[in-house]
């Protein structure tokens, strides 16, 4: 068993995600299922192998460099970006107090 | 009125006023009204928009004008691509309110091309999913046998093409999210290469890996949308300068002569003899148009799945981050900001999202970085090497597109790593950043559909194309 009640917890911590009694147990089982199946890639010998983050290679993208730092026009306009907040206060997202005192 | 449109029957009878973009427009909409109750392949439907976009093309028509390539023809837009002013769910419950304020610039160049958006497609939450059960508002019916799934995640899409209720639609693939539900549903469905069509817009899932791609009912229609939302694009620095082919015009080159490599790993243990059976019957009929077929090795095939589950979460559970009650979407309301945030994604992700986010932290917290996300990553070369070192000998590589034809309803939810196995011979091209595309190629049981899949080199869509297209005319579908 790779995965213990413990991991799971400190995982949906990390991840801000509540987690019922049921979800704990069901997601350690599943999660040990799927790391014992990942643990196939140590059969693979990579030690000379560069890990790979992104596939295109710089000659096929224009903008491997990073481009000028330049003011342009936004298409979507404040106002219908904060109508989307679950509690907006124009023109500012409001949050639950974070300062207790 | 035809029952199956093309984009060119549309093209022609739209130019010779036989019927007008805004009646088709109507037509199209009363086929989901008697349809989607049953398949609910659209979660939202934008009549206002399309009515608009069609009138537009009328007044075109009238006025002599020039038309665009995709003019009046109606399309479907998957649930993750962003939409101005049209609700877009993502098929979870944690934007089921979400109204985009910007366009994907892939709708955006559709529209441009005159086509007519008629709504937006279920699909598994989040892209995550192989059935589109995981979807918050219910599964999608495949439409060719209602008691099967569609395939996954852009189920609505490929049933709304496959039913006639739109003549093309977009997908997204991240791991054979295109693919494998074109195969299910019987029609042609493509991945460009990575960085051939823009993301922006695209929700994010997994960056290094998601494309957006298209469903139509024959490969030149492919190849038309193909073309229209390919290119650079300044919002998507990944996306390349690489210059964008006429894909239509590229399917009618001849494929006589050309290498197709079929490499071993993909006819293993664990297919369908169905399938297995088609398949070989699809490479006989390559084999008949004059292509030279290669028995190849990839050696690192079996090792895709896990490389893909691991790269894939690591990258999810840091772009859905961004789901946390404050900016969009839901808010469930605890006593503390990170109580609220816990609350909010809890009951707002459904569980294969949660499964996911929770593998992806795992997998790049501290102590497990290395043994998992970073082996991953060189699993990921050594995978991308083998196409490479493939494509010194072969002009494309043709496997099935799953190992199983479209299972039933509810079969398959109880062991997530049953359902990500079946992703197997999708998640090598996704990897390895190629063009790859699903064809039909026969059914079996009388009723569900087979995919054969085309991989080609990165940027080669128009040989992986040609090569659909001879199939598809030299009778593949009904093999």
């Amino acid at each position: 068993m790779k995965i213990s009640r413990e991991d799971v917890l400190r995982v949906a911590e990390l991840a801000y995600l509540d987690l019922s009694e049921a979800e704990i147990e069901t997601y350690r089982k599943q999660l040990d299922d799927i790391l014992e199946y990942a643990g196939k890639l140590n059969e693979l010998d990579t030690h000379s192998v560069e890990p790979m983050a992104q596939v295109m290679t710089d000659d096929q993208n224009a903008d491997a460099t990073l481009r000028e730092d330049l003011v342009v026009p936004c298409g979507a306009v404040a106002e219908e970006v904060l109508a989307q907040a679950p509690d907006p206060e124009p023109p500012y997202f409001r949050v639950p107090k974070v300062i207790e005192r | 009125m035809t029952a199956n449109w093309t984009i060119e029957g549309v093209r022609e009878a739209v130019a010779a006023k036989k019927v007008s973009a805004r009646e088709l427009a109507g037509e199209f909409y009363k086929r989901i009204e008697a349809r989607n109750t049953e398949l609910n392949a659209f979660l939202t439907l934008s009549p206002e928009r399309a009515y608009a976009q069609a009138e537009r093309v009328d007044a075109m028509v009238a006025a002599g004008k020039p038309l665009p390539p995709l003019a009046g023809v109606p399309v479907a837009i998957k649930d993750v691509i962003s939409t101005r002013g049209i609700r877009t769910t993502c098929g979870s419950k944690i934007l089921e309110k979400y109204v985009p304020p910007y366009d994907a610039t892939a709708v955006e160049r559709l529209e441009k091309a005159g086509a007519v958006i008629l709504g937006k497609t279920n699909c598994d939450e989040f892209a995550m999913g192989s059935s589109n059960e995981n979807s918050a508002y219910g599964p999608v019916r495949n439409p060719e046998a209602t008691d099967h799934v569609p395939g996954g995640s852009s189920g609505g899409s490929a049933a709304a093409v496959a039913a006639g209720l739109a003549v093309a639609a977009l997908g997204t693939d991240t791991g054979g999210s295109i693919r494998q539900p074109g195969a299910f549903c019987g029609v042609p469905a493509m991945m460009g290469s990575y960085g051939r069509v823009s993301r922006y817009g695209l929700i994010a899932f997994a960056s290094s890996l998601d494309r957006i791609g298209p469903f139509a009912r024959n490969v030149k229609d492919v190849a038309s949308v193909l073309q229209i939302i390919s290119g650079r694009d300044p919002q998507d620095s990944t996306s390349t300068t690489a210059p964008v082919p006429d894909y239509r015009a590229e399917t009618e080159k001849p494929v006589k002569g050309l290498r197709i490599g079929i490499p071993t790993e993909y006819f293993g243990a664990g297919m369908d003899d169905g399938v297995r059976k088609k398949i070989e019957a699809g490479i006989e009929l390559f084999k008949k148009l004059g292509c030279k077929l290669l028995d190849i090795h990839m050696p690192h095939t079996d090792y895709a799945i896990a490389t893909y589950y691991i790269i894939a979460t690591a990258e999810a559970s840091s772009n859905l981050a961004r789901y946390d009650g404050v900016r969009y979407g839901l808010r469930v309301e605890g006593d503390s900001l990170l109580s609220m945030y816990r609350k909010t994604r809890g009951a707002g992700f459904g569980a294969e999202v949660k499964r996911r986010i929770m593998l992806g932290t795992y997998v790049l917290s501290a102590g497990y970085y290395d043994d998992y996300y970073l082996k991953g990553q060189k699993v990921r070369a050594l995978i991308a090497q083998d196409f490479q070192d493939a494509f010194t000998k072969v002009d494309a590589i043709v496997t099935p597109t799953s190992p199983v034809p479209a299972f039933r309803l509810g079969e398959r939810t109880n062991d997530p790593l049953q359902m990500y196995l079946a992703d197997i011979y999708t998640v090598t091209g996704s990897l390895a950043g190629v063009p790859g595309i699903s064809i039909p190629c026969g059914k079996v049981c009388g009723k569900l559909p087979v995919g054969l899949q085309i991989f080609g080199r990165p940027f080669g869509e128009a040989r992986v194309l040609q090569l659909a297209h001879a199939f598809e005319r030299a009778g593949g579908a009904d093999l």
